[in-house]
């Protein structure tokens, strides 16, 4: 993707200066409920279509999950996972993909100004043409999710359709879900619907049901509606409680003005220290020549 | 200044081309590691092609720096062992600093305080090389994420703090005059032998 909406952003990687903020747009979300997915893959296909990519085909190694991992070309993965609660075999389904969190723990890595951004709508966008290939949006995503091209060394990841909503339509997958699995709008409407389908899962016994919209990672512009959402890691590992690693705050934050400041203090020792105690000169010089 | 009969010799022609191609690799790594390190200094992946072509020759800069490193380090390490006499020479450092020597034990090759800063130049230059192997794409791809993460920061930490002690390196060279020439062309005059390392020049006329 380039950068369509530059009058839209909200956040851009490497850059200590604030983007253009004049204008304001609601944030929007997608709304993936897992108690109505089927598995059909249908979105993978739309998403594949829509953004013109074909990975290769792979090898069966006896799982539904196909292709077996996210890539450079498969933004959007169905993972399947074999769960036993309360006695029932129960097969959830989640669809994997960038969550657009609202505090990007790839954009806050990404050494590369603007090859990161994220809109003022709440979508994280990679603009490859920025993109360095280093690798450092891999280590701050809380969610394994950005891949990087072995054929160019670009970092890719879904883009939210961030074309098609700037044009005010539904991403791709929404569009083609046969059952109404995904859906998209503001966030608000999104939780207002997540809390209708919170009360009829509990009504059949999920007690558990509930909406993950992580705040760990500030929220997410992608949201799931979980059965169980006391366990998320029965979804394939979707983890319980993401937020950008501590590690990568401290390097990516404090750490970098100490440095600088370090380096500064220490030339800044060096002449004042001259300007003191002048040039050390070897005693008795003249004898030696 | 010509050569005076007397000159000691510091460094042959072999460890001059080396400490100075160290110097150059150095300065690469540096510049370029600082340009992805603060976006207000981005700007310095120009001198290096763009960001993608920095990313790509920046590895291959550390590794030259620390071979160059090697080399000369394993040259000079038998100077460098760290006994009594520094442990009494660091006591003095700030009088040292101050341009008074009288009190401080007689330095040898190298000072204590060059000694101490060989063993740091040694440990960043080490962690550097590690952790840098850690996330090189794509040679590190599958390793843990965590493992990434601390070699990501331990390798901003190591470079911050060979950049810290290159700048001290290379501010006792401009003070203590006529140490650049040891490094340059090679000799020393025995006032600066005398003055600055005594042990060392005793050593060397009892040689001769």
């Amino acid at each position: 993707m380039s950068s369509l909406q530059s009058l839209d952003l909200k956040q851009r990687s490497a850059t200590t200066v604030q983007p253009p903020s004049a204008r304001s747009n609601p944030e929007v979300s997608k709304l993936i409920d897992i108690s109505k997915c089927i598995g059909c893959k249908a979105c993978q296909v739309a998403c594949s279509e829509w953004n013109d990519l074909r990975d290769t085909v792979g090898t069966n190694v006896g799982v539904y999950d196909n292709p077996a991992d996210l890539s450079p070309e498969s933004w959007t993965l169905m993972r399947y996972s074999e769960v036993e609660e309360n006695g029932k075999l129960e097969w959830l389904i989640r669809k994997d993909g960038c969550m657009h969190c609202a505090e990007p723990g790839c954009l806050k890595a990404c050494p590369s100004p603007g090859a990161i951004v994220q809109y003022s709508n709440g979508i994280v966008d990679f603009i490859e043409e920025h993109c360095i290939g280093c690798g450092s949006c891999v280590t701050g995503c809380p969610f394994n999710i950005p891949r990087i091209s072995k054929e160019d060394h670009k970092a890719y990841k879904c883009t939210l359709c961030s074309d098609r909503v700037a044009v005010g339509l539904e991403p791709a997958c929404v569009k083609t879900c046969p059952t109404g699995a995904i859906q998209f709008g503001t966030k608000e409407d999104m939780k207002e619907l997540a809390a209708e389908r919170m009360v009829d899962l509990k009504e059949r016994g999920f007690q558990n049901a509930g909406l993950y919209d992580p705040q760990g990672v500030g929220g997410t512009h992608v949201m799931y509606v979980l059965q169980h959402a006391d366990q998320p890691e029965l979804y394939h590992r979707l983890p319980k409680d993401p937020h950008i690693s501590p590690l990568v705050n401290l390097w990516k934050g404090p750490f970098k003005p100490l440095a600088l400041a370090a380096m500064g203090v220490t030339v800044l020792a060096g002449l004042l220290h001259y300007l003191k105690v002048g040039p050390k000169e070897p005693h008795g010089e003249s004898q030696s020549d | 200044m010509l050569r005076p009969k007397n000159a000691i010799d510091r460094y042959n022609y072999l460890e001059r081309v080396v400490h100075w191609l160290l110097a150059i690799f150095f300065f690469t790594a540096a510049l370029s590691g600082l340009a992805f390190f603060h976006p207000s200094m981005f700007w310095l992946t120009n001198f290096f092609g763009g960001g993608p072509w920095t990313r790509i020759l920046h590895p291959f800069m550390g590794i030259g720096m620390f071979v160059f490193f090697a080399w000369l380090g394993l040259k000079v390490m038998g100077h460098n062992t760290i006994d009594k006499t520094d442990v009494e020479w660091l006591k003095h450092a700030h009088e040292v600093m101050a341009g008074d020597e009288s009190a401080a034990p007689p330095a040898g090759k190298y000072n204590a305080g060059q000694k101490v800063l060989f063993w740091l130049l040694t440990l960043c230059m080490l962690g550097l090389l590690v952790t840098g192997f850690c996330f090189w794409r794509p040679l590190a791809d599958g390793l843990p994420v965590t493992l990434i993460r601390w070699a990501s920061l331990l390798h901003a930490v190591c470079a911050t703090g060979l950049i810290l002690l290159v700048i001290g390196h290379a501010y006792m060279a401009f003070w203590t005059k006529q140490s650049i020439r040891a490094m340059v062309q090679g000799w020393v005059t025995p006032a600066w032998a005398k003055s600055n390392h005594p042990a060392w020049h005793d050593e060397v006329m009892r040689k001769n």
